[in-house]
């Protein structure tokens, strides 16, 4: 039975009034503008980027700053704004190997063509917290070398060449989007690929160290990881040829994958994928770990019943805006089902009480 | 295709360098130039999505990454030529004055347009881009051997 009860209107508006007092804080404290939270919190803005699946900076900071810093209210606010807008297409896809790299690292090949390039890294500091940026400490400038930027082909490339990893197969121009039709499974790896780069990255991570902990182990090298910026081109039907109409920052990571072989076939090396907007390097190598991992079929592997080798599980858990919605609805009023689950027990619990003294008396 | 070949490299570059600009500088540089050509307006500006694609292991399978922010605009010059504008982000002026500057890219007033609008903003775009090249270049490694396991 359902029943519609009305009231705590009054309660609701007091709740969001007080809500955005909370979000202000106190006011002899600076208010944070939109433009400090995109310029000064990139990476959490990036990260809602990812997961919102939009990139747009300045509406990720603003919903950041809406969501008190709570990262999934923020995509979630950034997902229900995607939906209201027309799509004008799709783009070509990105040519990374044409990206101006902030970072370009190898884990495999020390020689690299174009070099090793640590970027604005995390990587190497001490992870010791450093009270001058408490202290309105100054920031160093950024070393420069003037050089002319050497063309950083993908080291996969030299691989590849000498046809010791497994090839990529092509696939159609405009592929499926889970945007658009429900997930079905099995999944293309396209529609896994989309699935893992807007996925959580607590999950993805979660999933990716399983793999590493020896749960469908298949011992990745990072290959490639690169950081910089592409450009986003797009065929312009009115104009009867492609613009570009942009440009995005990405993470790419590519992984070298235990070998496999077959009676057919010399054995190769596999590879795993991540690409990921923004500068998310923790979730692209995540991605990479997954993506391999859930390509255990098309490359003739044992499914030796890993969480990560199970698309079900690992596509259908990967929404962190479905899981915490289907979550959290469980503290929202549910009155009426939990009042027949009470009596339901009051009744099963008075049956039971009265079967007691009856087998007592009984023996 | 080869860039020298194609006879849309022009186009196609000055609308890349509309789309990919700040809109504040487009607004400044155009308010500038005080042009202000008689038009119509053939598609008001509109905000939408783009979803952007990339191919598995970079060089397979196009797969669904996700959109970016788009705002396009189309607008027609009384003296007949029809201009676009697409452009990256919400900025509905930004499309619009991309779409004059396309529009008057193909009319006599192209060296002013050039000269006021489009090389401020491919100077800004390659000084940015160099800055950060140079950046980068200052974190590459440079490796050295420290000792040498064999005589």
């Amino acid at each position: 039975m359902y029943v519609a009860v009305k009231g705590g209107e009054k309660a609701i508006d007091a709740a969001h009034a007080w809500l955005a007092e909370e979000r202000r804080g106190p006011e002899d404290v600076a208010e944070l503008s939109v433009d400090q939270i995109k310029e000064q919190l990139k990476l959490a803005v990036n990260r809602v980027m990812a997961e919102g699946s939009l990139y747009d900076p300045d509406l990720a900071a603003l919903a950041i700053k809406q969501a008190r810093g709570d990262m999934i209210e923020a995509i979630f606010l950034i997902r229900a704004y995607r939906t209201t807008l027309p799509r004008f297409g799709g783009s070509e896809p990105v040519d990374t190997d044409a990206m101006a790299c902030d970072r370009r690292v190898s884990a495999t090949f020390k020689d690299a063509p174009g070099g090793q390039v640590l970027g604005p890294t995390f990587d190497y500091t001490h992870r010791l917290l450093d009270f001058k940026l408490a202290a309105d400490g100054e920031t160093p400038k950024a070393a420069e070398r003037a050089e002319e930027p050497a063309p950083k082909p993908h080291i996969m490339s030299f691989l590849d060449r000498e046809d010791l990893i497994q090839p990529e197969p092509e696939g159609a121009d405009t592929p499926p989007d889970l945007t658009r039709e429900p997930l079905e499974l099995p999944a293309a790896r396209a529609l896994r690929l989309q699935s893992l780069t807007r996925g959580d990255e607590g999950f993805v991570l979660g999933m990716a160290y399983s793999t590493q902990r020896g749960y469908a182990r298949n011992h990745a090298f990072v290959a490639e990881l690169r950081i910089g910026t592409c450009a986003v081109e797009m065929d312009i039907p009115e104009l009867g040829f492609a613009i570009e109409i942009g440009e995005v920052e990405l993470t790419e990571c590519e992984t070298v994958n235990q070998f496999q072989g077959s009676k057919t076939q010399p054995p190769q090396f596999t590879r795993g994928y991540g690409l990921v907007f923004g500068m998310s390097e923790r979730k692209a190598i995540s991605m990479a770990l997954v993506d391999r991992a859930l390509r255990w079929k098309e490359l003739g592997e044992d499914n030796v019943g890993a969480p990560a080798q199970d698309e079900e599980f690992v596509l259908y858990h990967a929404d962190n805006v479905q899981a915490t919605g289907f979550l959290e609805h469980i503290k929202l009023p549910h009155y009426v089902d939990f009042q027949s689950e009470l009596e339901l027990i009051r009744k099963l619990r008075r049956e039971a009480m009265d079967r007691v003294p009856n087998q007592e008396a009984a023996e | 295709m080869d860039g020298t070949l194609d006879p849309n490299a022009a186009r196609k570059a000055w609308l890349s360098v509309l789309a990919k600009a700040d809109a504040d500088a487009v607004g400044a540089l155009w308010a500038e130039t005080g042009l202000a050509p008689e038009h119509s307006v053939l598609r008001a500006p509109e905000i939408g999505a783009v979803m952007v694609r990339g191919r598995a292991g970079a060089v397979g399978a196009p797969f669904n990454m996700g959109e970016m922010t788009v705002t396009r605009a189309s607008v027609r010059l009384a003296t007949g030529e029809v201009g676009h504008g697409y452009v990256q982000g919400r900025g509905k002026d930004h499309a619009r004055t991309a779409a004059l500057v396309d529009a008057l890219m193909q009319t006599d007033q192209a060296g002013v347009v050039e000269a006021g609008v489009l090389t401020p903003l491919r100077d800004a775009a390659s000084t940015r881009r160099a800055t950060r090249a140079a950046k980068a270049a200052a974190t590459k490694v440079d490796f050295f051997t420290i000792a040498r396991g064999e005589d």
